[in-house]
């Protein structure tokens, strides 16, 4: 794979910005970076999650990482060890509430120490000349009922982004100042985008006969 | 007409608190009127319900409900194949479709480091354009709408056809097409393409002059926009904002060109078209110019788009040409395992982001190894700009509201996918 395919298969991403994780080390720490991880030149850092505004807040102020792209959650339940066929299902048919994606796998191997990984993409707009607008992500990982820090003090646009997550994987911010669904309406039981919540298996909603 | 100029100094726009997204009315006189603008009304673009307290005719609060349209794309994609997750895609931003399916192809693509050959490149800068243009076009006519002209409605509607007209013709479908394919596009240009988005470029080039003379010179136009809704350029950066919307407030941030750009614009070139004054009026200045850049771009495809194949050979991930199954027996076996089984990813997290009609449209796919995604996010524009709109509103005027609102230009359907 050459680096032209690369370049262009990465659209503005710019280099991997290993700098920017260097001099967040030498400012706030060497534990504060717990891993990165590097892929498809996508530099991503794991960091405790009680550090995560102080971490992002470093890297908007020194760094100059200004936009905050996304926060997405992902639930990682199940992801690794188990093998299963393309169809999901066992001996007796096709079992449509099992994890669909249980394919084959390639690397069966979880990718962080907990059930829920948060990532949150930054990127550098404002600070920077045209043709450096490097991104860089930052995860935490959570269990389930653990709380991670809100980042609305820091960029507020995690408002939406956050009550997303809460909403649709149950994934609580601690100190969110409006932290209640967004997407699904406000009586709704349990979290849909989580790997046990059964897809076709929710009761339809206005059937009932009057 | 001249851009608009940067005001002297910017107003300062608070992020407000304690939520950022809404506005608070700031007394709890009981003569403030609370009422509910949709979610079923024309000016609010699709189903947004907004809650209103109005002091008088002055916004003092602002809550955006919003779900209404939800219908769980990124759940439905997990239970789906790569391939089979494409037709998902375009419907959630309906306006500006095709660069959903671009963005889609381009995250699984990045993924797979596969390469797409430039021909494939090419025609798919030609219909993220041409959905660019069918998209403001359908801004400008609701807009204009909104702030009480309906002539120029019936008149984007009539140009958007002759957009629809190219995409019927060369992917056989109006809307949501369906002709991006991981590896390339599903289909070669058809004969007679060229001479008729010539034809369309003439005639859209004559129209846009057209919109812009029809409120470039109405008193009322300007009136109704001009100091309306001011954006400064760092607020909208807190708040996430990207697309034409930044653009208007000076800032020259483009996907396209950004870190030199993703796909053709690498080789084709474009310049970020921007307007200073971040209010209501250059947000419209904003898509009126972007809508020629978008016809600029699409002639200077046709004038030099290469030669070669439109869908890239590997035969792991892309399937064969129809003649070849008649034939060939490897074929057929790829063609059965690809449409049955799909492909298969490699195991991590990518995120590919892309310019759409409204911003930085990106998904962040995360692959567990096998043939259907373990998680797919939609950063949609539209999300993220809605959360700018209560301090926009705040101290405006109802009416003022409902221009802001069509001049952010959210899309439901990508607002709650």
């Amino acid at each position: 794979m050459t680096d032209a395919i690369l370049q262009a298969n990465s659209p503005t991403w710019g280099a991997p910005d290993h700098g920017a994780a260097d001099r967040l080390e030498a400012a706030l720490g060497r534990g504060v970076v717990e891993r990165r991880v590097e892929h498809r030149g996508e530099l991503t850092l794991d960091v405790p999650v009680a550090r995560l505004p102080e971490v992002c807040r470093h890297l908007r102020d020194e760094e100059g990482y200004d936009l905050l792209s996304s926060v997405t959650g992902v639930d990682y339940l199940g992801y690794e060890g188990e093998v299963a066929g393309y169809w999901g299902g066992g001996a007796d048919g096709r079992d449509l509430n099992r994890s669909a994606s249980a394919g084959k796998r390639a690397v069966p191997e979880a990718p962080g120490p907990k059930r829920f990984g948060v990532s949150v993409t930054l990127a550098k707009v404002l600070t920077v000349a045209d043709g450096d607008h490097r991104r860089l992500r930052v995860r935490v990982w959570v269990d389930d009922g653990e709380a991670v820090p809100t980042l609305t003090g820091v960029y507020p646009s995690a408002d939406f982004h956050e009550r997303e997550a809460w909403d649709l994987l149950g994934i609580e911010f601690a100190g969110h100042p409006n932290l209640r669904r967004i997407l699904m309406p406000e009586d709704w039981g349990g979290h849909p985008q989580r790997k046990d919540y059964p897809l076709g298996g929710e009761p339809v909603q206005f059937s009932d006969e009057v | 007409m001249a851009a608009t100029e940067a005001p002297k100094t910017w107003p300062t726009l608070e992020v407000l608190r304690p939520v950022p997204s809404e506005l608070h009315p700031a007394t709890d006189n009981p003569d403030l009127l609370e009422i509910n603008l949709g979610p079923n009304h024309p000016s609010t673009h699709g189903v947004l319900r907004l809650v209103t307290t109005l002091d008088g005719e002055i916004v003092v609060g602002l809550k955006c409900e919003i779900g209404y349209v939800h219908t769980g794309i990124e759940k439905n994609i997990e239970q789906k194949t790569y391939w089979k997750a494409i037709p998902y895609v375009p419907r959630m931003d309906y306006l500006s479709f095709f660069s959903g399916e671009t963005a889609f192809c381009m995250a699984v693509e990045k993924a797979l480091e596969l390469e797409v050959p430039r021909r494939a490149e090419w025609i798919r800068v030609l219909f993220q354009e041409l959905a660019r243009l069918h998209s403001h076009l359908i801004f400008l006519g609701t807009g204009s709408v909104d702030l009480g002209g309906i002539a120029l409605l019936f008149y984007c509607f009539r140009a958007r056809d002759e957009v629809l007209d190219l995409f019927e013709m060369a992917t056989g479908q109006r809307m949501h097409p369906r002709y991006c394919q991981v590896g390339g596009v599903a289909e070669d240009l058809p004969k007679g393409f060229e001479p008729k988005c010539r034809e369309m470029i003439a005639f859209m080039r004559d129209q846009v002059d057209q919109y812009d003379e029809l409120i470039a010179a109405n008193p009322i136009w300007s009136q109704r926009t001009k100091g309306i809704g001011v954006l400064p350029p760092d607020f909208a950066l807190q708040m996430g904002m990207t697309g034409p919307n930044l653009r208007a407030s000076g800032v020259p941030y483009d996907l396209r060109t950004a870190n030199g750009g993703y796909g053709a614009y690498r080789e084709i070139g474009y310049t970020p078209v921007t307007e200073q004054a971040g209010d209501t009026h250059a947000r419209f200045r904003v898509r009126i110019e972007e809508m020629r850049a978008s016809l600029d771009v699409i002639e200077k495809v046709l004038d030099g788009i290469p030669a070669g194949p439109v869908i890239a050979d590997d035969r792991k991930v892309v399937l064969p040409p129809r003649h070849e199954l008649h034939t060939s027996m490897e074929s057929l076996i790829h063609h059965f395992k690809l449409v049955t089984e799909g492909f298969t990813v490699p195991a991590g997290e990518v995120y590919a982001p892309i310019e759409s009609a409204r911003g930085e449209f990106g998904f962040h796919m995360v692959s567990d190894g096998g043939p259907k995604p373990w998680r797919v996010r939609l950063r949609s524009p539209s999300l993220v700009l809605l959360q700018s709109l209560a301090a926009l509103a705040q101290g405006a005027y109802l009416a003022d509201l409902i221009a802001i609102l069509a001049s952010i230009d959210p899309v439901l359907g990508d607002v709650d996918r």
